[in-house]
């Protein structure tokens, strides 16, 4: 068990097993992303008050928590990379943030899609919006913090301090619709006690958002293997994956 | 000649601090003008209608507050970076952590605690009520401190960078935006009359929390840009 642990540390290893991974990951998302998209767009009935508008939650939801679920993922594989100083952790954080961003983007972009026919209004600066927005701020910065150091060893600590850091906003984030009261209705699905949505919207919006979940992954792996490649562009196993893929 | 004690060392690293920012009273002074020159750049954008001006008053205040926070904070460590000191204060036997507290005590006292006992003025002038004055100090008091722990943390991690200026807005602002959005709805309850306690509380609350963990921050920031 430990053995299989340590051996992630090392790049060849790390780059096969991700693309093990991958093989089965990626088919199996696109299954639950295109099924989970048929089910929640046709299968359900149009809500009593939105109509079919209400349809954009199967997107919007699930990019929305995967967005905040990301940015633990980058925090905590910066602490892990500042602590014990694993590299392979260094090249988690990196490959989170774009996914995470595009994620932020995608739950900003659907949110005003949907607040136009609904609220009447593309935007509005409410408590959960503002701090989604500040959430995709905090993703560009790192990203920018990252392509801003020449030396790369610096660049992976500099962005582990700031997303620890930001990493202060993200429970605000996550509880900004309970604390203050404003457009955005409060969070439907709860793990305890009744969710307020009815059980046929909520097994197909459950089924997205374990496919975004999957996507993120897929994401993050296809990231990690290019990010791998090109620091380790100079090792003898680049070579010979690069020898090989020539060939084909 | 022994080493001095932590808390003496802080003290002297402050009084060092506070010392060169009096032999350039420019540097001092230049936030200040800068604040007072954007304040009035709202009247002239906004148009001078009085009643307007009040509503925004909390906002501009705050607003323009924040922004000479911004610039001023890329400058802490920028010239003790670029003459070697700021080694040296990594290889002295004090904590860092107390170290850069100091730095950022020594930048608050010169910028914050004195742009927030000059508002008042620019308030009047906004046409805030006279009612709300208190709250506004207070508010920048305790506001202004977080955001020069913040600021740290910024230009710690940027400080080696040749172009960190555009960088550090960019990694701060996010971080500014909890404070502002505190800050400013204190003041605006006051002018309402509404209580601004439990803004200012929760301020307070910022500020304990900044000042616990931002020092830790700015440490590792400095030990990585130094390392770069």
């Amino acid at each position: 068990m430990w053995t299989f642990f340590h051996k992630l540390g090392s790049p060849p290893w790390l780059y096969a097993i991700a693309g093990v991974v991958l093989r089965w990951l990626l088919p199996i998302t696109l299954i639950a992303l295109v099924g989970g998209m048929i089910w929640g767009v046709l299968f359900t009935a149009p809500d009593f008050r939105q109509g079919n508008s209400y349809r954009i939650i199967y997107v919007h939801v699930p990019a929305a928590v995967v967005a905040l679920a990301g940015y633990y993922v980058m925090a905590i594989a910066g602490a892990v990379s500042l602590i014990w100083r694993i590299k392979m952790a260094d090249v988690v954080m990196k490959a989170a943030a774009p996914v995470g961003a595009a994620l932020a983007f995608i739950a900003l972009f659907t949110g005003a899609v949907w607040g136009k026919p609904t609220w009447g209004t593309w935007w509005v600066w409410d408590a959960r919006i503002t701090s989604m927005l500040i959430l995709l701020f905090l993703y560009l910065g790192v990203i920018a913090l990252y392509e801003a150091f020449d030396n790369k060893e610096a660049a992976g600590k500099a962005c582990a301090v700031l997303s620890l850091v930001g990493m202060v906003n993200i429970p605000i984030i996550y509880k900004s619709v309970d604390w203050w009261y404003s457009l955005h209705q409060p969070a439907s699905i709860k793990f305890t006690g009744e969710s307020t949505i009815d059980p046929s919207m909520l097994y197909p919006l459950l089924l997205m958002i374990a496919a975004f979940y999957a996507l993120f992954t897929c994401c993050l792996l296809m990231n990690m293997r290019a990010e791998l490649l090109q620091r380790e562009s100079r090792t003898q196993w680049v070579k010979k994956i690069a020898a090989k893929e020539g060939k084909r | 000649m022994s080493a001095p004690h932590t808390g003496q060392f802080c003290v002297l690293l402050l009084r060092r601090q506070l010392l060169l920012a009096m032999r350039r009273p420019i540097d001092i002074a230049n936030p200040l003008l800068f604040f007072t020159m954007v304040i009035v750049l709202f009247p002239l954008g906004l148009g001078p209608a009085p009643d307007k001006l009040a509503s925004f008053a909390p906002g501009v205040l705050w607003i323009t507050a924040l922004l000479s926070n911004l610039l001023t904070s890329d400058a802490v460590f920028r010239s003790d970076f670029d003459d070697g000191s700021l080694e040296q204060l990594i290889l002295a036997p004090q904590p860092l952590f107390l170290s850069a507290l100091a730095y950022i005590s020594a930048h608050w006292l010169t910028t914050g605690l004195l742009l927030a006992l000059l508002s008042p003025v620019f308030a009047l002038m906004l046409n805030l009520p006279g009612s709300a004055l208190i709250t506004l100090v207070v508010s920048l008091l305790l506001g202004t401190a977080v955001l020069s722990l913040l600021g740290g943390i910024g230009a710690a991690l940027t400080v080696g960078l040749k172009r960190g200026g555009m960088l550090i807005s960019l990694l701060i602002l996010p971080l500014y935006m909890p404070v502002l959005i505190f800050g400013s709805a204190a003041v605006q309850a006051a002018v309402t009359g509404a209580p601004s306690g439990p803004y200012l509380a929760i301020l307070g609350a910022m500020l304990s929390l900044a000042i616990a963990l931002a020092p830790l921050a700015i440490a590792a920031g400095l030990r990585i840009s130094i390392d770069a």
